[in-house]
């Protein structure tokens, strides 16, 4: 049996597809396989990340573009066959922008590009993407964005609430997101959108490990 | 085959802050402009395009409700004017 692969896609414009490679391959030995958002065989991987960046250069609105892709007409079938995706910043975007996570990403409160280190607690153990050791963890993970702040009406986040989607929340909400909303996933536990980068907390060199964990989980079937 | 020139209008949900439209506020009464009590940024798309007459409108709606504007954040209207 072939080994366990994790599909990259890459968007003209995406910038984090290579850390992400270098997080799994290099720091967890995960097997990996870049796959240009033009390919619809998703057969050869067994879980898919959409890394972090500007796809289409974030033209019209960030991730409205990468939603027309080949690629992501086929993660349709992919998601429902219960197989893991994991996006991550803009990946995030992206699956708000298609549809497979509700709400919306839109520009911060006070406009900046925030690019820090934050804070988050583990809120769902849905999905097991994060290490749950007691009722009040906490994680730290860097986040680089513009247009991070989580929207959604209120009936989407009662929905989220009741349904124990949200997967994280800032401690200190550094964009204004509805609810310190820093990634949620959805019903089934298996997609996963994140603000915050995992692949960039992954070795202790530069600044933490507490990402490991989340792509580590991409293995779990 | 007609021709059409299409103006479609995409402002932010009432619901959803809008941080840019703020900061021009701010902006535009330090020209001595009094009285503003709201400002928002929204965008203005303009196509040109060939359609039959009875298919025109069923065209834009589906260009405006998948691509032009993000309905969980954004309303849309437009104009259609026949060339």
């Amino acid at each position: 049996m072939a080994s366990f692969t994790v599909g990259i896609v890459v968007f003209p414009g995406s910038n984090c597809d290579r850390d992400v490679s270098w997080a799994l391959e290099g720091c967890l030995d995960i097997k990996t396989k870049f796959l240009w958002h033009e390919s619809s065989d998703l057969n050869e991987v067994d879980s898919i990340v959409l890394p972090g960046g500007f796809s289409y250069g974030d033209y019209l609105r960030c991730g409205a573009i990468a939603r027309f892709s080949p690629l992501i007409n086929s993660l349709h079938d992919f998601v429902k066959s219960g197989r893991r995706v994991l996006g991550i910043c803009n990946g995030f975007q992206i699956l708000t922008e298609s549809g497979f996570l509700p709400g919306a990403l839109v520009a911060n409160k006070n406009l900046n590009f925030i690019c820090d280190d934050v804070d988050l607690n583990v809120i769902t153990s849905k999905g097991g993407w994060f290490q749950k050791l007691n009722e009040k963890q906490n994680i730290k993970l860097p986040i680089a964005h513009g247009e991070g702040r989580y929207h959604c009406d209120q009936d989407t986040l009662k929905k989220l609430t009741d349904n124990d989607l949200i997967a994280l929340k800032y401690k200190t909400n550094p964009n204004g997101s509805t609810s310190d909303i820093a990634g949620i996933t959805n019903e089934k536990g298996n997609v996963l959108g994140l603000m915050p980068h995992p692949e960039r907390a992954c070795d202790e060199s530069i600044g933490g490990i507490d990402g490991l964990y989340t792509l580590k989980s991409l293995i779990t079937q | 085959m007609d021709q059409f020139e299409v103006k479609v209008f995409i402002r932010l949900r009432p619901s959803v802050l809008d941080p840019a439209g703020e900061a021009i506020k701010s902006a535009s009464s330090k020209l001595g402009v009094a009285g503003i009590k709201s400002l928002r940024i929204g965008k203005m798309i303009e196509v040109k395009l060939e359609s039959n007459e009875e298919d025109i409108k069923a065209n834009i709606e589906l260009l405006c409700d998948r691509l032009f504007a993000n309905t969980v954040i954004e309303d849309y209207e437009y104009s259609i004017n026949k060339l």
